[in-house]
């Protein structure tokens, strides 16, 4: 769209010379706007309209009907830095985080370093490891609330313990962070796993000509062959523990857990939003959470380039 | 890794290495394994049994009356093919989407392609966890609340997946596609006749992970609907205990439903799936 408009703005005496460029480039152009276009205007509609759409509501007092809202500057974001309920539940999602993604990291690559070593049934220990990703998060949710479940559950009675995971504070995140744990590291061993297969088989063999046992060979050649995936599953692992929202509601009987202990940020957000029908109020909750995850992520990018020059 | 290989291999001795591993891997599996045993042990029990005190892994008498009854009671025929409709959908529309897009931004030159690029991998922070709210009044003044349209189409716009086929269209001898071109070949041709059927992994992957998000999906369709004969899967087996109380048994009995599906699949693809990650580049780097 860019370049037509362009070319209708060049004066009508360009050069010819130029004039050959510009076909070429509008032909560019329109293969690869082609191309692009489908995807693109699903984007436009439901990616980017309603992120324009959220900062101009946020702006305004709108309730769920859209109708009679009016312009309240300020307003929703001074009134939700100064919500302590706000700062809790971004401090639940935060603390989710912190908690989940080390653990997962670690626990999906020692699974995968296991699945990797072992030469038989290879089917059966993928299948093993990957089979909780597949359920539906309320699934396994669900499973994990009755497991935990005081008197009834199974995970007490197995270990010998009367623990009140679901209805104590100070348990209630933990018990969703293991079911997470659970439910999800699949995805990551799966991304391990297939690293694992791409490193060249040669390198350990000449390192194994060299007298490295296999403490140096894991040292020296598995893991700096893995620093890129590491890097990869520790991104994806942040952007989506932030989004915490499915398995804490379902553990939690869509509610915010013991003492409001377990309310996620999105969970917040969606209270004001579709339960007290303050959607501009969500609407500007919506876009500080935005600009956090854009700040993790801009973060985490810069963070590389500068490993990146360190090493060069 | 071939099947070949694969074969091989199993016939190799056993090492004391290898018996430790072997034993590690099988009491890791367990501990996996575990929970879903339970669902399973207790969708087999009556509702009493599974509310028993203290609780037990067997059931002491074996009955499908859960099973029976969220058969009869519930609408889980119509939440299956609610499901499935939805994730065909899904699955079909991303992968012609993204696969286009995938090309058109690593195989053709345009004004502003690096900042279109910018803006789509800014996508990749935008969720309906993160955007719900003003997502749904989109997709409300676009009168789609209650209808399938809205349940697919707000989830078929994944900067992610398109961000792995840009990956790995960008690693395509380029030779390849001006071979083609000098004999005469179009853009349109090249992609479908070259480009496709190379990607073939990558797209296999690209599809399933999609299938498999947009099935679990929860978020998104518990907003957008409100008629429970649309209610997907995941979403309809949630209310089973909303409306009655909970029932363990029948909750357990659905969740394995709901789940037993792509397990099913996932047994039969999993060598495929693991090549197509390792194909799409997203392993490697």
């Amino acid at each position: 769209m860019t370049t037509s408009a362009q070319t209708v703005a060049v004066p009508a005496r360009a050069k010819t010379a130029t004039a050959a460029a510009t076909v070429r480039r509008k032909q560019g152009f329109q293969h690869g706007g082609w191309f692009i276009a489908p995807f693109l205007a699903l984007f436009a509609v439901f990616v980017v309209w309603p992120l324009l759409r959220g900062v101009w509501l946020s702006f305004t007092d709108a309730n769920i009907s859209g109708e009679g809202a009016s312009f309240v500057g300020l307003d929703n974001y001074r009134e939700a830095l100064n919500d302590q309920a706000m700062w809790d539940a971004l401090g639940h999602s935060a603390y989710f985080t912190l908690l989940v993604v080390p653990c997962i990291t670690l626990l999906a690559f020692l699974l995968a370093m296991l699945a990797h070593h072992i030469e038989r049934g290879k089917w059966l220990w993928r299948l093993c490891f990957f089979a909780p990703f597949l359920l539906p998060s309320t699934v396994a949710a669900n499973m994990w609330q009755w497991l935990f479940t005081q008197g009834i559950g199974l995970f007490n009675e197995t270990f010998g313990l009367d623990t009140p995971w679901l209805t104590d504070k100070s348990y209630a995140m933990l018990a969703i962070v293991i079911t997470t744990l659970w439910w999800t590291v699949g995805f990551s061993f799966l991304l391990y796993l297939a690293a694992l297969q791409g490193i060249p088989g040669h390198l350990y063999e000449a390192a194994k000509l060299d007298g490295a046992n296999a403490w140096h060979r894991m040292v020296h050649i598995t893991l700096p062959m893995l620093r890129n995936i590491t890097g990869l599953v520790i991104a994806l692992q942040i952007l989506a523990s932030l989004q915490l929202f499915d398995q804490a509601v379902v553990m939690m009987d869509f509610g915010p857990g013991p003492e409001l202990s377990t309310r996620s940020f999105v969970q917040y957000t969606l209270e004001q939003g579709f339960t007290a029908y303050r959607v501009g109020y969500a609407s500007a909750m919506s876009i500080i959470f935005f600009v956090i995850i854009a700040a993790v992520a801009l973060g985490r990018m810069a963070l590389l380039r500068t490993r990146e020059e360190g090493t060069r | 890794m071939s099947a070949t290989q694969v074969r091989l291999k199993t016939r190799k001795p056993w090492t004391p290495s290898q018996i430790v591993l072997t034993l590690i891997g099988a009491a890791v599996s367990v501990v996996f394994m575990a929970p879903i045993a339970a669902a399973l042990f207790t969708s087999l029990k009556s509702e009493a049994e599974a509310a028993e005190i203290p609780p037990h892994w067997l059931p002491k008498v074996w009955t499908t009356q859960a099973w029976k009854s969220l058969w009869e009671t519930g609408n889980v025929g119509n939440w299956f093919v609610n499901s499935l409709v939805v994730s065909v959908c899904v699955t079909t529309i991303v992968l012609i989407v993204s696969a286009l897009a995938g090309y058109g931004f690593a195989r053709t030159e345009f004004r502003g392609k690096s900042l279109l690029m910018g803006v789509v991998m800014s996508g990749l922070m935008v969720s309906p966890a993160v955007l719900g709210v003003p997502l749904f009044t989109t997709v409300q003044q676009m009168g789609m609340v209650d209808t399938y349209w809205g349940m697919i189409l707000p989830q078929c716009a994944p900067a992610a997946m398109v961000y792995i086929l840009y990956k790995f269209f960008q690693g395509i001898p380029r030779e390849l596609e001006e071979a083609a071109f000098i004999d005469g070949a179009g853009r349109w041709r090249v992609f479908f006749t070259i480009v496709v059927p190379l990607a073939r992994p990558s797209l296999a992957a690209v599809g399933i992970f999609t299938f498999i998000a947009s099935w679990n999906n929860f978020l998104w369709p518990y907003m957008v609907t409100n008629n429970p004969d649309l209610m997907t899967m995941p979403n309809g087996i949630a209310t089973v205990m909303n409306s009655y109380g909970i029932q363990w048994a029948q909750l357990m009995a659905g969740g394995l439903m709901a789940g037993l599906p792509l397990i099913v699949v996932f047994v039969f693809f999993q060598r495929q799936i693991v090549a197509g990650v390792a194909h799409t580049g997203l392993a490697g780097q």
